[in-house]
């Protein structure tokens, strides 16, 4: 057999390891601009700031909102001082060892438990055990205990990523161990935190499978945290069941996806500003 | 602040740290707890080795769920696979850095689209396709589709890691080869690749995972038939949609049965989390 001329294999690699990637950029283009273009007509403000009707198959989808930031704040405010903190403890404040690989591979496992399964024990101990009932509570804990793991790993990058040598500053004018972290190594990192940070909010906003059996379906506004509430996620999951394509489920799915791409093209324009700042 | 207050500090932040791992203990006993009984009661193998699942009647198997998982899972990755890691020797070997910089956020926000607008994009379009071009009993709602589908969404995932695996290979490598005369494909594919094996192989494995874990994505499309895969176009119903699908109504003995069916999900998972560590020796962290 007559071996391929190496030049002539490296251009056809090259291209087809081209076509290969562009094609994940036109699928990543012809999903977002597909359901973007389709629902795009259906937002306006009535759509946005109404309450919906009959099931929520008309009207708007003011509740889902509500529901969707309610729950995404919950989910942050328990997740982000835990994780912080595991963060600044693998970094700062211990050395490589048993402990430090124990914690890394229990985070790890966390962030690969599938999310039906948080869903399960959230149910099981959130909505039974504590008797939170379907609500937002309920589901913000279930949703919270999934990005930590990814707030975790995160934050872990941008605090190492911060250079040594300002540590050393921080401890050379007198300062204790606690003063520079705060005062020193967190707000250098902050911009790298806030990224993680930024993009869990996107995998709160889009989270479905852990949401539906611990927050419920209700179509009310929620009161409190303890009222169950329906998340816009959620909400086009039930319509798309019920009724398929409707012009409802586009518009709900393109407000969706509106609010991810700009809370992701955000933590883009934090993560620039980091690198910058650190290199 | 004083120093007495400041050594206080660090036991917290342990305790802090451990949340971590008590939260993946809590998370076992209970799935544990809820679903070990019926499984002792149907019995380990029947309930994992029977294909009979008809939980109003009491006869809960999950054989056909096991194996719709695995078949949508290798299904998955045979289109995951060679897209992934080719996109990952692309961004990491060949291309410039005006491509990386569209590329690389490209494939991370395919990350970020919520997994049922996955479900709905594949429901309105590959389903069809499937249905028309292919047929099959599953009528476009299949292990392929499936596979597709899946197959765009851990994308990320296996490129993420191989990029990162890629990287970590130190240029001396590359250098070396170079210079013997090899060219840059025949670098990649002699040297880098066989440098960075284990590092890819361990996001495969996640992205295997990942698949095993999802949800709503395949729920939607895969028609979530309780029979044995047979073909590609055959209807399954996978572990996760299974819990999915029935936890709505399930009561009694039938929860509990869904309980049990996390727990064989939990198992997978955790077994393939700790062979991605054990093949990578310790956690991949991005070369800085």
């Amino acid at each position: 057999m007559r071996r391929l001329n190496p030049k002539k294999a490296e251009l056809i690699a090259k291209g087809v390891l081209l076509l290969f990637a562009g094609t994940a950029v036109l699928a990543l283009v012809a999903i977002v601009g597909y359901v973007v273009v389709k629902g795009i007509g259906v937002i306006n403000l009535e759509f946005l700031f109404g309450r919906p009707r009959s099931m929520g198959r008309e009207g708007g989808i003011l509740p889902f909102i509500i529901s969707s930031i309610y729950l995404t704040a919950i989910s942050l405010l328990v997740s982000i001082p835990l994780g912080l903190g595991s963060a600044i403890y693998l970094t700062e404040y211990t050395t490589e060892g048993w402990v430090t690989k124990a914690i890394r591979f229990g985070v790890d496992c966390l962030a690969g438990v599938p999310s039906i399964v948080l869903g399960l024990f959230g149910f099981m101990f959130f909505v039974k055990l504590l008797n939170f009932s379907w609500s937002i509570l309920s589901g913000s804990l279930t949703v919270s205990l999934m990005i930590l793991p990814f707030i975790i790993r995160s934050s872990e990058e941008a605090i190492r990523a911060v250079p040594q040598s300002y540590r050393e500053v921080a401890f050379a004018t007198g300062g204790t161990k606690w003063q520079c972290v705060t005062r020193v190594v967190l707000p250098c990192a902050l911009p790298g935190i806030m990224t993680g940070i930024v993009l869990a909010i996107g995998k709160c906003v889009g989270e479905t499978a852990s949401v539906i059996f611990t927050a419920g379906t209700s179509l009310r506004i929620p009161g409190s945290i303890f009222d169950s509430g329906r998340t816009l996620a959620i909400h086009f999951y039930l319509l798309v069941r019920e009724t398929g394509a409707s012009d409802m489920a586009y518009g709900s799915a393109a407000t969706l996806l509106i609010s991810i791409l700009i809370v992701n093209f955000f933590a883009y324009w934090l993560m620039r500003r980091f690198i910058a700042r650190v290199s | 602040m004083s120093l007495t207050k400041d050594r206080l500090v660090s036991p917290v932040l342990l305790a802090i740290a451990c949340f971590s791992i008590a939260a993946l203990f809590v998370i076992g006993l209970f799935i544990f707890v809820e679903g070990l009984p019926i499984m002792v009661k149907v019995g380990v193998w029947k309930f994992i080795g029977s294909t009979d699942w008809s939980p109003l009647e009491g006869k809960f198997g999950i054989l056909a769920m096991i194996a719709g998982s695995l078949a949508v899972a290798a299904g998955t990755l045979v289109v995951a696979v060679p897209f992934g890691v080719g996109c990952a020797i692309y961004l990491s070997e060949f291309a410039s850095k005006r491509a990386v910089t569209l590329i690389k956020p490209a494939v991370e926000l395919l990350f970020a689209i919520p997994s049922v607008v996955y479900g709905f994009v594949g429901v309105l379009f590959i389903v069809p396709f499937v249905r028309e071009h292919l047929g099959g009993a599953g009528h476009g709602f299949c292990i392929l589709t499936a596979s597709f589908v899946l197959g765009i969404r851990v994308l990320p995932v296996i490129v993420g890691i191989s990029v990162d695996a890629l990287q970590a290979v130190p240029k001396v490598y590359r250098d070396g080869s170079l210079a013997l005369g090899a060219t840059k494909w025949q670098t990649t594919t002699m040297v880098t690749l066989k440098a960075a094996r284990s590092g890819i192989l361990a996001g495969v494995i996640l992205g295997m995972a990942n698949v095993i874990g999802e949800t709503m994505a395949v729920i939607m499309v895969i028609g979530n038939a309780v029979v044995m895969p047979n073909s590609p176009l055959d209807s399954v119903r996978t572990l996760t949609s299974n819990i999915a699908l029935e936890m709505g109504y399930a009561e009694g003995d039938h929860r509990r049965a869904l309980f049990a069916t996390g727990v064989v999900l939990f198992i997978i998972t955790m077994i393939l989390n700790t062979l991605t560590r054990y093949v990578t020796g310790s956690r991949v962290r991005k070369k800085k």
